[in-house]
């Protein structure tokens, strides 16, 4: 497997960040077998230090914290997931049509994106979330739309490069129709560098996630979810009391991880030697 | 100069257009809503007269072409509408509190900009060094930290442990000018960390690219000492890849000032923007968001105009 022979040349800091990211996904898939209580039980008192029965403390109602935390895991991965893909789907569907139709298609599809662009992702969003409100689905829809901009750019760039290779000339020769061309020429070969950009966007999609529930826009409670315990628990700092240092470091943790291996990725694929 | 003047004139141009562009989608918005908005905002179970009154408020009667125009002279006239939650001028709200966030951005650029342009200066001469290598990881393991991460830590340190500085700053207008800086010193602080460490990657980038080019090569093999190479060949090519990045990173500064407001309860345009959308103050929302968008694109606008200014090979059309 060409992964393993490339992981075993792979620098020390790439190996810690899998690491990272691996603990994370076995927290997340693992989290009702391993939680000592339930995701919204309420066992104890609030802000209970650290204990023996309370690994990580109780929260500000009384919750289990590492109960919490490994649930939260669940939820907030699982959606970010959800979303980087609904925007991957959009970005490269548009993105092949854009390249492979051309003309009136490529430019109206571009300067939209060039519009939705123009200003930061998080203003969007908050001025989409104020029009239509929240729930988990509108959510999805509103972050994987913004987000799918981003996978546009880089999915048409790609089918630009590939729409003038011989095969797909051959191919349309033949009188295959746009869509085969798309699913079964371009697809195969613009896959390398879109995978990779997965890996970008998934990081960017869970942080921006995170953000967006610790401004109480994102997940809402009881749902465990990282940004949000944060938020519910911000209180506690002011007393000295350092829980929701334990979901904000969960954040941080996943999302190193993922900047560890993102890292080493481009710089094998910009071929860097030094 | 010709040439310089009607390429700046086609960027402005164009800025605004995209600026017209977005608040049409921010306005628009509204009317894709499948059913009726003044429903959903009141709830189901809303008397009919209600839901009338509030169409009127809104002037969701009219068709949204009209509406557009009238909500746009407004604009040019300084008249942002009504706050659907108090029925207060959305322009009373939001000045003082702009004024606020300028007041935190500006005094966060002023420390980010020249450190992190010297570290990036010194981490791209001393590539590789310990010194490089430290700082590499220090940045990016900064630039993974979610903004509330790094300011609730810099909250435990510095606030709760060791009581230096104000957890929550609260600011107005009878204080002090050092007493306001002393209660936003964390907030600063907390953009200020996050700023530099995206701006000295990216100087230390644009800095190695401009050192490994073939003139700077050349001037060396020419034998001119070290310093002159730096000031005389490198630096007036790294020009324009600086603003550029420091253009960014101010504009980046918009989205990371709303999210360190809410965590320090700061009185500032973020902290509003964030509340009316949890109240669904859409009037107030769309102007927060109108303000926060001209800001960014005026900004990457100021770094286009800047870098045709600074770099005579982009004045030509290639």
């Amino acid at each position: 497997m060409a992964f393993f022979k490339l992981l075993r040349k792979s620098p020390i800091i790439a190996r810690i960040g899998l690491v990272m990211i691996l603990l994370n996904i076995a927290a997340a898939i693992l989290a009702p077998v391993i939680a000592p209580y339930g995701e919204t039980e309420v066992v104890g008192d609030v802000w209970m230090p650290m204990s023996s029965e309370h690994l990580l403390g109780t929260d500000h109602i009384g919750r289990d914290m590492f109960t919490r935390l490994l649930f939260g895991a669940r939820n907030t991965i699982a959606i970010a997931f959800v979303i980087t893909m609904c925007s991957f789907a959009v970005g490269i569907s548009c993105g092949f049509f854009a390249a492979t139709l051309g003309g009136w298609t490529d430019l109206i599809i571009s300067r939209l994106v060039d519009i939705l662009m123009a200003i930061p992702v998080l203003i969007f969003a908050l001025v989409m979330l104020a029009i239509v409100g929240n729930s988990i689905p509108k959510l999805i829809v509103v972050i994987a739309l913004l987000d799918s901009t981003r996978v546009y750019r880089l999915s048409r760039a790609v089918a630009m490069d590939i729409e003038v290779m011989e095969y797909v000339e051959a191919a349309r020769l033949r009188g295959e129709g746009t869509w085969w061309l798309m699913r079964h020429e371009i697809l195969p070969n613009a896959l390398p560098p879109l995978v990779a950009e997965f890996g970008l966007r998934f990081c960017f999609v869970f942080l921006f996630i995170a953000a967006l529930s610790f401004l109480g826009l994102g997940i809402q409670p009881p749902t465990a979810d990282w940004g949000g315990m944060v938020r519910e628990n911000s209180g506690a700092i002011t007393f000295g009391i350092f829980t929701p240092l334990w979901p904000a470091g969960a954040i941080a943790f996943l999302t190193v991880g993922v900047n560890f291996i993102v890292d080493w990725f481009l710089h094998v694929a910009s071929g860097l030697k030094d | 100069m010709d040439s310089i003047l009607g390429l700046v004139s086609k960027r402005i141009g164009l800025g605004i257009l995209t600026l017209l562009a977005i608040s049409i989608i921010f306005f628009i918005g509204v009317e894709a809503l499948p059913g009726d908005f003044a429903e959903e905002i009141l709830g189901m179970n809303a008397l009919p007269e209600t839901v009338a009154a509030f169409r009127k408020e809104l002037k969701l009667d009219l068709p949204p072409h009209e509406r557009y125009i009238a909500w746009l002279g407004g604009i040019m006239k300084g008249d942002l509408g009504k706050s659907l939650a108090n029925g207060r001028p959305v322009v009373d709200l939001v000045g003082w509190r702009f004024a606020n966030t300028l007041f935190l951005a500006i005094s966060a650029a002023a420390i980010a900009v020249p450190v992190a342009i010297l570290l990036g200066i010194i981490a791209a001469l001393y590539r590789n060094s310990l010194f490089d290598r430290a700082i590499s990881m220090a940045t990016l393991s900064t630039i993974s930290f979610p903004e509330f991460f790094v300011a609730y830590i810099l909250i435990a340190l510095l606030s709760v442990q060791m009581i230096i500085f104000p957890s929550i700053s609260n600011i107005n207008d009878q204080m002090s000018f050092w007493q306001k800086i002393h209660a936003i010193v964390l907030p600063c602080l907390t953009l200020t960390l996050v700023v530099v460490a995206h701006m000295m990657r990216q100087t230390r980038a644009a800095i190695i690219n401009i050192l490994a080019s073939p003139f700077i090569e050349m001037a060396r093999l020419k034998g001119i000492r070290r310093t002159r190479v730096i000031v005389m060949h490198a630096f007036p090519n790294a020009l324009s890849p600086v603003i550029n990045v420091i253009a960014l990173n101010l504009a980046y500064l918009v989205v990371g000032v709303v999210i360190v407001e809410v965590v320090f309860v700061y009185p500032g345009l973020g902290q509003l923007m964030v509340d009316s959308v949890s109240k669904r103050d859409i009037p107030v929302v769309q102007a927060c968001g109108l303000i926060f968008a001209s800001i960014y694109i005026g900004l990457n606008l100021t770094a286009d105009v800047l870098s045709i200014i600074s770099n005579p090979r982009l004045r030509n059309p290639r």
